[in-house]
C-alpha cells in the first residue's frame, strides 16, 4: 500500500488534545500574536475525561501542600467567575460542604480547614446544627462540616466548547477527528501526523489527557505514565431539586475524594464518582457494582435519595499520572515540547491557571510572545430559551420564529438553539446534547432524537443515515425502509 | 404576548384529547381549543400503522391512523379550534396555560376548564440502569417505530428487544417485515407484558424466540452496539450466574414500560398517584385542582385505545359542564380502594349520582377468579393478567346501595363469587 500524500500544515504552536486543558491553553495563547492549531482525536472538543466528570470547581483545600495540584487549584478556582462570565457558560458558585460523619472524621476536617486557611481559602467550620440548618436533607447523624463558599459547579464540555469557540474568534484553528498517529522531532521542528494531515510545529503542547504518555513516547519521552482510573456517575431527574444546595463531599479516602452528591450547573442532581483503577483507557462501561457503591455512598450523606428517579448514568476515565500529581513541564529531551499531563482531579478547576502559566513556560523555551491589541475575551452570547421570562421568549420568537419550535420537550430546547449549536461546531447528536441539553432529559432523546437527526441532516446537508451519535461508526439509523427487504430478495 | 380566553382547553391532540374535545363541545362548551405539539393531530396513533384498533368502538379492525382520522374528521366538522406545533410550557392552578409556537410566539390562554391529555413516554435505558457502554443503536421501541413508520429509516438489521410490551412486540414484527432479523425478545417476568394477541401475531407467527424470566445484563460495543449479554433471573430479578448468553446485534430496542407525562400537571399542583404515575381523579375525571381534568395515558397507561376514547369522553363532558357552571356537587363521595390482587383503580373517588366506569389492573396473573366490586357486583373472569386492563361499570342505583364510604375492588376465588 502506497504512502498517502499528506498536506503539511506549518504552525507555530500545536496543541494536542481538545479537552479542558488544551482548550484553556489555546484560548490563553490566542491573546498573543501566534499561529495556533489545536488537534483533537474525537469529532468535537471536550469529549474525553472532560465530558465525563463531576463538573466540580473545587475549593482548593483538598490538595497536599507542595503539589502542583495545590499550586494551580486555588488560582484556577478564582479565575472561574470571570471566565464563565466572559464565555457565557453556566457556573453555579453554590459552595462545597465536606461533611464529617464521626468525631474522628471531624478531626480530619479540621486538618483540611487549617491547610486551606493557611493557603488563603475562604473556609468556615460548621457545627452539626449549623450544617443541618443550611442543608436540612443531610443525614442528621453527621458530626459537622467544612464549608467552602467559593466552590462551584460548571458544565465542563460546555466550557471546553466555549473556550475553543473564543480561541477561534481570536484567530486560532482546530482539527477534529484527527488522532495523532505518529510524532517526531527533526531539525528543531516537531511533526505530528494524523490520518489526513502532517503538522509541522515550532512548539508542541501535549494536552492529550489519557494518551499524554503515548504522545510523549512518540517523541522519545519515556519518563512518565498515565494510569486510567474510572468514575461512574448517576444523574437524577430535574424534578429532584432543592435536595442539597452545595456539593456534598465526604471526608476523602486514600485515593479519591469519595462519593459526592452534586447539584450540577445544568440543574440535575448527580451522585458519584467511583474511583476504580482500570487497564483499558477507553473502558467507559458502567456496572451494577459501581451503582451499588455510588448509591451507598450518596445515601450515607443524603438518605432521601430515590434510585427510581435516576434518568442516566455514565462513566469517565481520569488521566492519573504515575507521580500522583500534575505534570506541567518542558520536555528534558525535546526542545519546544511542553507536557501538561496527569491532569486528574482537580484538573477542571486548575485548567485556567495551568493555561495562564503556559506563556511563561513557552517563553522559557524561547517563544517570543507579543500580546494582540484586539483580543476579545467574550464569546458571542448563547440564547437559552428556558431561562428567559415569558415576555422575553415572546419577543425572541417574534424576532426569530425558530425559537418558537420546541424540539426537546423535557428540557425545553428550541430549534433555534440546536441550529445555533451546529453553527458553533456541534456535528453529532451527543454534541448537540452536551451543548444545548436537548436529549439529556428524562426521556433521554426518545421523542426529540428523530427531530434533531433531521435538523443536523438539514443544517450540515448530509443524509440522515450519516448523522451520528458521536462520530463515524455511530450512525443513528442505518438503512432506508425497503432497503434491507430488497437486498434480501435480490440475494 | 397574545392572550386567549376559552371555555375548555385540551392539552394534547392524541386519541384522548380528540375525544375529550368532542365531548366538551357536545356538552355545550362553546369555545373548545386543542393544543397539539406535533405537526398533525392523532398523537402516537399516527405511527401505529398496524391494525387492531377500534374493535370495541367501531367493531372494525382499523390501523392507528385510520382510528385517529375518524375522530379528526369529527373535530373538523365542528368549530373546535386546533393549534398545531404548539408546545404548552406551563399550566397554573388558576387555569392559565402558557404555550408557544412559531407563528404566534408566546400565548397566554385563560381557560374555564382544562383537560390534561399529554399521554406518556417510554422508560429508558438510563431509568433501568442497564450496565455497560453507551454505543449508538439503543432505542426505545416507540422511537424506533417513529424512525421506521414516519421518517422511513430502519435503525439496523439485527435486533434484540428487551421487554415484551406491546410496542416491542409490534416492532419485532415490523423489523422482520422490513427484512431485519429479530434475534430475541427478552422479558424479566414469567409472562409477556403485552397483549396475548400480539405475542401470537408478532412473535409466534414469525418464529421469534421469547426469553422469559431473563434480562439484558450488559451492552457491548463502542461506537455502535455489537452484542448484548442476556441471563436468566431469579424471583427477585437478580441474574443467575452460569446462564449468561451473548447475542450479536446492531440494535437493542427497549419496550420496558410507559410513564405518564405529568410534569405540567405537577407544576399546576395536581396530586399524582404513585402507582399509576397519573393524577388522582374523581368520577368526573377531575383532579384535586378544580377545573383541571385528566384522561388517557397521562392518567394511567392503557392498552386499548377504545378505552382511552371512552374515558376521555367522560373527562371532556365534565370539563364542558364545569366550564358552563352546570356541574353539581356530589351529595355523597365514595373512596375507591385497591384490594386483593388489584394494582390500581381509576377513578380514585366516585359519587352516588353519576354512572361510573372503572378501569383497573391486577398485580399478578390468576385463573378462574371473580372481580368483586365492593360487594355490589361480582364478575367471573376466566383469567386476569396485569397486561390486560379490566373495566367495570356501576349505575347510580348500585352505588347508592353501598354501605359505608369505601368501595373495595378485589379479586376473589370463584367459590366466593
Amino acid at each position: 500500500m502506497g504512502r498517502r500524500y499528506k498536506e503539511t500544515i506549518p504552525v507555530q504552536v500545536a496543541i494536542v488534545g481538545g479537552g479542558i486543558v488544551g482548550t484553556a491553553v489555546v484560548r490563553e495563547l490566542s491573546r498573543y500574536k501566534l499561529d495556533l492549531l489545536l488537534i483533537e482525536a474525537e469529532p468535537e472538543v471536550g469529549w474525553g475525561s472532560t465530558k465525563a466528570n463531576s463538573g466540580i470547581v473545587h475549593g482548593g483545600f483538598h490538595e497536599e501542600p507542595g503539589t502542583l495540584k495545590a499550586k494551580y487549584c486555588l488560582p484556577g478556582n478564582q479565575m472561574y467567575p470571570e471566565l464563565c462570565r466572559d464565555l457565557d457558560v453556566c457556573f453555579e458558585q453554590n459552595g462545597i460542604l465536606m461533611v464529617a460523619r464521626t468525631a474522628e472524621e471531624m478531626d480530619t476536617v479540621r486538618t483540611y480547614f487549617r491547610r486551606g486557611t493557611e493557603r488563603g481559602v475562604n473556609l468556615r467550620l460548621l457545627s452539626r446544627d449549623e450544617v443541618l440548618a443550611q442543608e436540612p436533607n443531610l443525614d442528621p447523624g453527621i458530626a459537622g462540616a467544612l464549608f467552602a463558599p467559593e466552590g462551584g459547579s460548571v458544565m465542563p464540555f460546555e466550557l471546553a466548547a466555549a473556550l475553543m469557540e473564543n480561541a477561534v474568534q481570536n484567530g486560532a484553528r482546530y482539527l477534529v477527528n484527527a488522532k495523532v498517529q505518529n510524532a517526531w522531532s527533526e531539525a528543531g521542528k516537531k511533526f505530528l501526523e494524523t490520518e489526513e494531515h502532517r503538522i509541522q510545529a515550532d512548539y508542541v503542547i501535549n494536552a492529550a489527557g489519557l494518551f499524554a504518555d503515548d504522545l510523549a513516547r512518540m517523541f522519545g519521552d519515556d519518563y512518565f505514565t498515565i494510569h486510567p482510573r474510572k468514575g461512574e456517575e448517576y444523574i437524577f431527574d430535574l424534578s429532584v431539586k432543592d435536595v442539597v444546595k452545595s456539593t456534598i463531599f465526604p471526608v476523602p479516602g486514600p485515593i479519591s475524594k469519595g462519593i459526592l452528591v452534586i447539584p450540577t450547573a445544568a440543574g440535575n442532581l448527580m451522585m458519584g464518582p467511583t474511583g476504580d483503577n482500570i487497564l483499558e483507557k477507553e473502558d467507559l462501561a458502567t456496572s451494577q457494582y459501581g451503582f451499588e457503591r455510588v448509591f451507598a455512598g450518596a445515601k450515607s450523606l443524603v438518605p432521601s435519595l430515590d434510585p427510581r428517579k435516576i434518568i442516566a448514568q455514565f462513566a469517565g476515565v481520569r488521566a492519573a499520572s504515575n507521580r500522583g500529581d500534575f505534570i506541567v513541564e518542558l520536555s528534558p529531551n525535546v526542545p519546544g515540547l511542553l507536557h501538561l499531563a496527569g491532569i486528574e482531579s482537580p484538573g477542571l478547576t486548575a485548567a485556567p491557571a495551568i493555561a495562564a502559566d503556559v506563556p511563561r513556560l513557552l517563553g522559557e523555551a524561547g517563544l517570543e510572545l507579543d500580546l494582540k491589541e484586539d483580543f476579545d475575551p467574550r464569546r458571542r452570547p448563547v440564547i437559552r430559551f428556558n431561562l428567559l421570562s415569558r415576555e422575553e421568549q415572546d419577543a425572541l420568537v417574534k424576532e426569530d420564529p425558530s425559537y418558537g419550535r420546541i424540539i426537546c420537550r423535557c428540557e425545553t430546547i428550541t430549534e433555534g438553539e440546536i441550529v445555533d449549536a451546529v453553527q458553533r461546531g456541534a456535528r453529532t447528536l451527543d454534541g448537540i446534547k452536551f451543548r444545548t441539553r436537548a436529549g439529556a432529559g428524562r426521556c433521554q432523546g426518545g421523542f426529540c432524537q428523530p427531530l434533531i437527526t433531521e435538523i443536523i441532516s438539514r443544517e450540515l446537508n448530509i443524509p440522515v443515515t450519516k448523522v451520528t451519535k458521536r462520530g463515524p461508526g455511530s450512525e443513528q439509523v442505518r438503512y432506508k425502509v425497503k432497503e434491507l427487504y430488497e437486498s434480501e430478495v435480490q440475494a | 404576548m397574545r392572550q386567549l380566553q376559552v371555555d375548555v382547553a385540551v392539552i394534547g391532540g392524541g386519541p384522548a384529547g380528540l375525544a375529550a374535545a368532542l365531548a366538551a363541545r357536545s356538552a355545550g362548551a362553546e369555545k373548545v381549543l386543542i393544543l397539539e405539539r406535533n405537526t398533525e393531530l392523532g398523537g402516537i396513533l399516527q405511527q401505529c400503522i398496524h391494525h387492531g384498533f377500534g374493535l370495541h368502538r367501531f367493531k372494525e379492525e382499523l390501523t392507528g391512523p385510520e382510528y385517529a382520522q375518524r375522530f379528526m374528521d369529527q373535530v373538523k366538522a365542528t368549530d373546535i379550534e386546533v393549534l398545531l406545533e404548539t408546545m404548552v410550557l406551563e399550566v397554573t392552578a388558576d387555569r392559565k396555560i402558557y404555550a408557544v409556537n412559531t407563528k404566534m410566539g408566546m400565548v397566554e390562554i385563560q381557560a374555564k376548564s382544562i383537560v390534561l391529555a399529554m399521554g406518556c413516554r417510554e422508560r429508558t435505558r438510563g431509568a433501568l440502569r442497564i450496565p455497560g457502554r453507551r454505543p449508538a443503536g439503543v432505542y426505545s421501541a416507540g422511537t424506533a417505530q417513529r424512525y421506521v413508520n414516519i421518517d422511513g429509516y430502519v435503525p439496523g438489521k439485527r435486533a434484540v428487544i428487551l421487554g415484551s410490551g406491546d410496542i416491542g412486540l409490534i416492532m419485532a414484527r415490523r423489523f422482520t417485515l422490513e427484512g431485519a432479523k429479530v434475534e430475541a425478545v427478552v422479558e424479566v417476568m414469567p409472562y409477556a407484558a403485552g397483549l396475548t394477541r400480539n405475542v401470537v401475531q408478532c412473535l409466534e407467527d414469525f418464529d421469534i424466540p421469547l426469553h422469559l424470566e431473563s434480562t439484558v445484563i450488559a451492552i457491548h460495543g463502542d461506537k455502535r452496539i455489537e452484542a448484548v449479554t442476556i441471563a436468566k433471573v431469579d424471583s427477585s430479578w437478580n441474574p443467575i450466574a452460569g446462564t449468561e448468553q451473548k447475542i450479536a446485534c446492531d440494535t437493542l430496542l427497549l419496550s420496558v414500560g410507559l410513564v405518564p407525562e405529568n410534569e405540567l400537571s405537577s407544576q399546576a399542583g395536581v396530586a399524582i398517584d404513585p402507582v399509576t404515575n397519573g393524577p388522582i381523579v374523581n368520577h368526573w375525571m377531575m383532579t384535586n385542582i378544580p377545573g383541571i381534568f385528566a384522561c388517557g395515558n397521562v392518567l394511567h397507561v392503557h392498552d386499548l385505545v377504545d378505552n382511552v376514547s371512552r374515558e376521555a369522553e367522560h373527562a371532556g363532558m365534565y370539563a364542558g359542564r364545569f366550564a358552563l357552571g352546570t356541574m353539581e356537587e356530589a351529595p355523597r363521595r365514595i373512596k375507591v380502594q385497591a384490594g386483593e390482587n388489584i394494582r390500581y383503580v381509576v377513578p380514585h373517588e366516585v359519587s352516588t349520582t353519576e354512572p361510573v366506569e372503572f378501569f383497573l389492573r391486577v398485580q399478578r396473573p390468576e385463573d378462574n377468579v371473580a372481580l368483586d366490586v365492593g360487594g355490589l357486583r361480582k364478575i367471573r373472569k376466566q383469567s386476569v393478567r396485569p397486561s390486560e386492563m379490566l373495566d367495570v361499570k356501576l349505575t347510580p342505583e348500585q352505588l347508592q346501595s353501598l354501605e359505608g364510604d369505601t368501595l373495595v375492588m378485589q379479586i376473589v376465588s370463584q367459590k366466593e363469587a
